[in-house]
């Protein structure tokens, strides 16, 4: 069925086509949407869970760690502040293999107040062993939201779908909301091998020494491997269902493209317009839009970016003292494998600066003559 | 009060508590009161150690060890799970030392008490952060030394009323607890069992290296704290107080006197310390009396 909802909107139906059990949940700008449509949902029955009005972020990540212990589905949603105040549990719910999903609307962080899209919340929580998927549409985000939970489950560790703020949580697009059985047959019902029970007494995260706490975080970074995979037969799973297919990365007209803009988020909808634009006035351009950021496909970009001669990375963040963090992670993984390929970083539309089709145009321009690749490129900075 | 404390141990003797450690009794008999029916968090405390190294566990009961400010919030999400899958008749117990309740877990406390969330949560308080080496917390009373308020710099401010704070929540049981009376313990933990809700127990549990005392007093001075009215033995059940009298009042000097990290004290610093008993005791008998006629009325 195709419904026209906010971003925000596809977020709480997805948590409920999920089947999610418990939800744990603290308001926060631009998030509040999503939670109050939950619990509208729960409350009317339309889903069986349990709504639990926490009195913080911190305590909404505990109170889903505690669910999913116990061997229900969690979910939570947050942004910014919320998700910086959950960051001690994030690494809680990994070290402890819950699959918890959760989104988190980029939003920037404060001071000054500001509430507009910026990757920065979620890209600081990189290092807390939680997946990372980046969403363009609001029907991926719904879409995303319930392959979390199947690859979550599959390899026990927490997701992340992101969107961004106001570009996607508060503007409405069409979205093709799934029919619950078939989404029943793509999503098996949680059902964890450990979990808290007393017939069968059993302590979780106790102290453990430095003589095993060493492969038990091999073991995580061994499911974050085994998770590109999952990604993808997940992605291939639901779009055998659905039509609607999805992976690591996904390229547009990149196959040809001499200069390749990489970019996640709603940013990368507007690189494709910018795209086409080039394409007609003979820049031969092309976008590779970074879906999964953790775990982090390095091969497929590597793949992608092979023939092109330049490359220009927009950050909608920044790492201060290093610049766009997905400038860096692209490097990473194209210098370890060649390092003739000329990478620009680009920060572009932090805290909600709106970027125009024309600017990022004007990215590809500026590789003819003054962007760096030594250096952080601003895109329309006023100085 | 004979055979009231069942003899089946559900804890297990291979645990690493240090010797006469208070908060392993007081586990010990909190457990046989709510039964393997239990499931327990433990946030950051002593007892994420005495529980044992991975893989062993001497609870008896599953147990999930969550970080330092959210057993009541941790509790609330198992409880929630256990009710949406349809899984009655398990006591959720959030197991906590005074810092994790006190100090860096009481917002999650007070929103899951005032949310109602049907949990148990019980802080064995050894008046200190003795985890991490006998820092104070706000438990810590009035006159004690610790290694983050020294001798010269002792701790003045008299120890935080948790009790207080959670019956201003309505809350429908709190109550206190010493691990010297057993049979009371128990009693309290069994008939808090039986109601729904948030219910909050707090047991003294003396430290032997904390208090700086030789192990073989920790019942002698849990004994002596109720005697002395330091500790009041109390419930308060849908704000009505009911307080255990102790028959023959002994003087504060006589409990301050056994525990080194009082030795720096001054007679009229202890005589002050008695008046500040006193008076807090005799508060204390006035609301058992203005609630009781509450109750009458």
């Amino acid at each position: 069925m195709k419904k026209v909802i906010t971003g925000n909107h596809a977020v709480s139906y997805a948590a409920k086509l999920s089947r999610a059990e418990v939800i744990a949940a603290y308001p926060i700008t631009p998030q509040t949407e999503v939670v109050e449509k939950l619990s509208e949902l729960v409350a009317s029955g339309e889903l069986k869970a349990n709504f639990i009005n926490v009195e913080s972020e911190h305590s909404a990540m505990a109170a889903c760690i505690g669910a999913s212990a116990t061997g229900a589905r969690a979910f939570t949603a947050t942004s910014s502040q919320g998700l910086a105040l959950m960051h001690e549990l994030l690494h809680w719910a990994t070290g402890a293999r819950l699959p918890i999903v959760m989104a988190n609307i980029n939003r920037s962080f404060g001071p000054p107040w500001n509430i507009w899209s910026d990757q920065t919340d979620s890209l600081a929580q990189r290092d807390t062993g939680w997946m990372q998927f980046y969403c363009e549409n609001n029907q991926e985000i719904l879409d995303t939201i319930i392959q979390a939970y199947r690859i979550s489950e599959k390899v026990l560790l927490p997701a992340m779908v992101v969107l961004d703020a106001f570009y996607h949580s508060h503007t409405m697009e069409p979205v093709d909301i799934p029919d619950e059985n078939s989404i029943d047959s793509f999503l098996a019902p949680y059902n964890p091998r450990y979990s808290l029970d007393v017939k069968r007494p059993r302590a979780f995260g106790g102290l453990t020494t430095p003589q095993w706490y060493y492969e038990l975080r091999y073991k995580i970074e061994r499911s974050m491997a085994q998770a590109l995979e999952e990604i993808k037969k997940a992605g291939a799973a639901y779009g055998r269902l659905t039509g609607r297919t999805y992976s690591l990365i996904e390229k547009y007209r990149a196959d040809d493209a001499k200069d390749i803009i990489i970019a996640a988020g709603a940013l990368a909808e507007t690189v494709k317009d910018a795209v086409d634009m080039l394409r007609e006035n003979g820049k031969k351009t092309g976008l590779v839009r970074i879906r999964a950021f953790r775990p982090f496909p390095s091969e497929e970009i590597a793949a992608a970016l092979k023939r092109a001669e330049r490359v220009a990375v927009i950050d909608r963040n920044i790492s201060f003292g290093c610049g766009g963090i997905f400038f860096q992670e692209v490097k990473s993984a194209v210098f370890a494998r060649r390092k003739d390929t000329k990478i620009y970083g680009f920060i572009a539309g932090l805290g909600g600066r709106d970027v125009s089709d024309r600017e990022i145009a004007d990215v590809v321009y500026s590789m003819d003559k003054k962007a760096h690749t030594e250096k952080i490129n601003w895109v329309g900075l006023k100085r | 009060m004979k055979g009231l404390i069942p003899k089946e141990e559900i804890m297990s003797p291979g645990h690493v508590a240090c010797q006469g450690c208070g908060a392993t009794l007081a586990f010990r008999h909190a457990i046989k009161a709510l039964g393997k029916d239990t499931i327990v968090t433990i946030p950051a405390c002593c007892w994420s150690v005495i529980d044992g190294p991975f893989p062993y566990s001497a609870a008896g009961v599953p147990v999930f060890h969550t970080a330092f400010e959210t057993a009541a919030s941790t509790a609330s999400g198992i409880r929630q799970a256990l009710d949406i899958k349809g899984k009655s008749g398990i006591t959720v117990l959030a197991w906590a030392g005074d810092g994790g309740t006190m100090d860096i877990g009481l917002q999650a406390l007070s929103g899951a008490v005032e949310r109602g969330e049907d949990i148990i949560y019980i802080c064995y308080d050894n008046e200190a952060y003795m985890n991490t080496g006998i820092q104070r917390s706000s438990s810590t009373p009035s006159g004690a030394w610790t290694s983050t308020t020294p001798r010269r710099k002792y701790k003045t401010k008299p120890k935080k009323n948790m009790v207080e704070i959670l019956a201003a929540h309505d809350i429908p049981y709190a109550a206190t607890a010493n691990i010297a009376f057993p049979e009371d313990l128990i009693k309290k933990l069994r008939k808090a069992k039986k109601i729904t809700g948030p219910r909050f127990i707090q047991i003294l549990a003396p430290c032997p290296v904390g208090w700086k005392f030789p192990s073989h007093l920790t019942i002698k001075a849990a004994k002596l704290a109720f005697e002395t009215c330091v500790f009041p033995l109390y419930e308060v059940e849908n704000g009505l107080y009911k307080i255990t009298k102790p028959s023959n009042i002994k003087k504060v000097g006589d409990y301050l006197k056994i525990q080194k990290r009082f030795a720096h004290l001054s007679r009229p610093e202890i005589l002050r310390l008695q008046e500040t008993t006193s008076a807090s005791w005799r508060r204390l008998l006035e609301k058992e009396e203005i609630s009781g006629m509450g109750q009458s009325g």
